[in-house]
């Protein structure tokens, strides 16, 4: 679990350097994360977990926190 | 609602795109995207290069062109069209139907039905169907069906959702009796709810166009465009296919009695490469099997995408043997179909430069 977040903070990090995610805040609401930040989020956790994350589970409130992001990874298989 | 249809085919394939390319790389300028964003984008998304009519051209203009390599090339006489259909959401004028003035252009005889259909990405399944229940009357024998958009002349270039990805063309696709005793499965779903979540607010009768409508305003998340322009909500139109498009082929499969195994080939519409792979993952289908390479290489032409997708990827296969083939449209509506038929054989399957 605490790995998982480190490494979706490392990613978040990685393509969206402008942001502090260790805020406690929801990144949607905020404005931190857009439809096409989704997109290259979720290409590079898909590759990063060799997972598909489910396309009915990229909807905006499941990016809103790392740890909604880690349950995210966690119900499509990830760490297994 | 599911289908069935009886000893019907198509017998020839004809695409015809546009000769100008535009590439991604040379428009990343209009968009709000760092260099590096952009370019991790085009290969995620499939925004390489695509292929869009120069200002003026109609779609009548692609499928005429079409017609007379056709016609010129003794692929097709003009006295065996029994029905003329034309599935678009760009036609010439709002009266006439674009089909007649085809016909018209042509000179075809009078004994015939034209046809316009106002559908998007549905449009080629969608126009099978139609083309396969004229054939159950005896004097239809040979149903042409004509695919054709040119939505880039209503997208803003400055719409980061729509025109990267958008492009034109045609395809003419004859459909006929089949001596073969096939069957082929469909079904197709509807939800007018979602209506607004891919359409063009003005130039229509509701909000005809005026110099108001054609002011470009910026949108909440930086997109310019005008009423004039197509508005497509990304985030609705990808979770709708995310949710509605693989139950859809479960159930086709279902009804077909067939398996993924069985089918060669799904050739879906192609909105965007991320949104297929994650259908093709979703749907346990390998992703060469669902080729994603159309909107990557020519663009998203809407109802022109499936057949594009049949004349690029399996051009004279689809003449030597036949194959399998799963195709789902999915778009403007909201609506959605798909189809299990076998195609092969054919007469002819390319593609010609407009």
């Amino acid at each position: 679990m605490k790995n998982l977040k480190e490494e979706v903070l490392k990613t978040l990090n990685d393509i969206l350097p402008e942001h502090d995610f260790t805020l406690d805040v929801n990144f949607i609401k905020e404005g931190m994360i857009d439809s096409f930040d989704l997109v290259l989020l979720v290409s590079e956790l898909d590759k990063k977990f060799g997972i598909s994350i489910d396309g009915e589970n990229i909807v905006p409130e499941n990016f809103s926190s790392l740890n909604q992001m880690v349950e995210l990874l966690i119900n499509n298989g990830a760490g297994k | 609602m599911n289908l069935t249809f009886k000893n019907k085919e198509i017998t020839g394939i004809l695409t015809v795109l546009p000769s100008k390319e535009v590439r991604f790389e040379d428009e990343m300028e209009n968009y709000p995207f760092s260099v590096e964003t952009s370019l991790k984008l085009k290969t995620i998304m499939g925004f390489e290069k695509r292929r869009i009519v120069e200002d003026g051209v109609c779609a009548s203009d692609l499928c005429i062109f079409g017609l007379s390599y056709l016609f010129d090339n003794k692929l097709l006489n003009k006295e065996d069209i029994d029905a003329l259909i034309l599935v678009t959401q760009t036609p010439d004028y709002i009266v006439p139907p674009t089909s007649n003035i085809i016909q018209g252009r042509f000179g075809l005889k009078e004994d015939m039905i034209c046809m316009d259909i106002n559908q998007g990405c549905t449009g080629f399944v969608l126009g099978l169907m139609q083309a396969f229940l004229l054939l159950d009357q005896e004097s239809i024998h040979k149903v042409v069906l004509m695919n054709a958009d040119v939505l880039s002349r209503k997208v803003s270039r400055k719409d980061r959702n729509s025109n990267p990805l958008i492009g034109d063309g045609a395809s003419i696709t004859i459909v006929e009796r089949s001596e073969i005793n096939n069957m082929i499965y469909a079904n197709i779903k509807m939800d007018g709810k979602r209506a607004f979540a891919i359409h063009i607010p003005a130039g229509g009768a509701r909000k005809p166009s005026c110099p108001e409508t054609a002011i470009v305003e910026m949108d909440d998340i930086g997109n310019m465009r005008s009423q004039d322009n197509l508005v497509m909500k990304g985030d609705e139109v990808f979770l709708f296919a995310q949710k509605d498009v693989p139950p859809m082929i479960v159930s086709l499969l279902d009804f077909s009695n067939q398996t993924k195994d069985m089918v060669d080939y799904f050739m879906f519409h192609q909105p965007n490469k991320f949104m297929l792979n994650k259908l093709a993952d979703k749907l346990g289908i390998p992703r060469d099997k669902m080729p994603s390479n159309v909107v990557e290489n020519l663009g998203n032409s809407s109802g022109v995408s499936i057949p594009i997708s049949m004349t690029y990827n399996l051009g004279n296969r689809l003449i030597n043997e036949r194959l399998n083939l799963c195709l789902a449209g999915f778009g403007a509506g909201l609506n959605w179909a798909s189809m299990i038929l076998e195609v092969g054989n054919l007469n002819f399957n390319g593609m010609i430069f407009f």
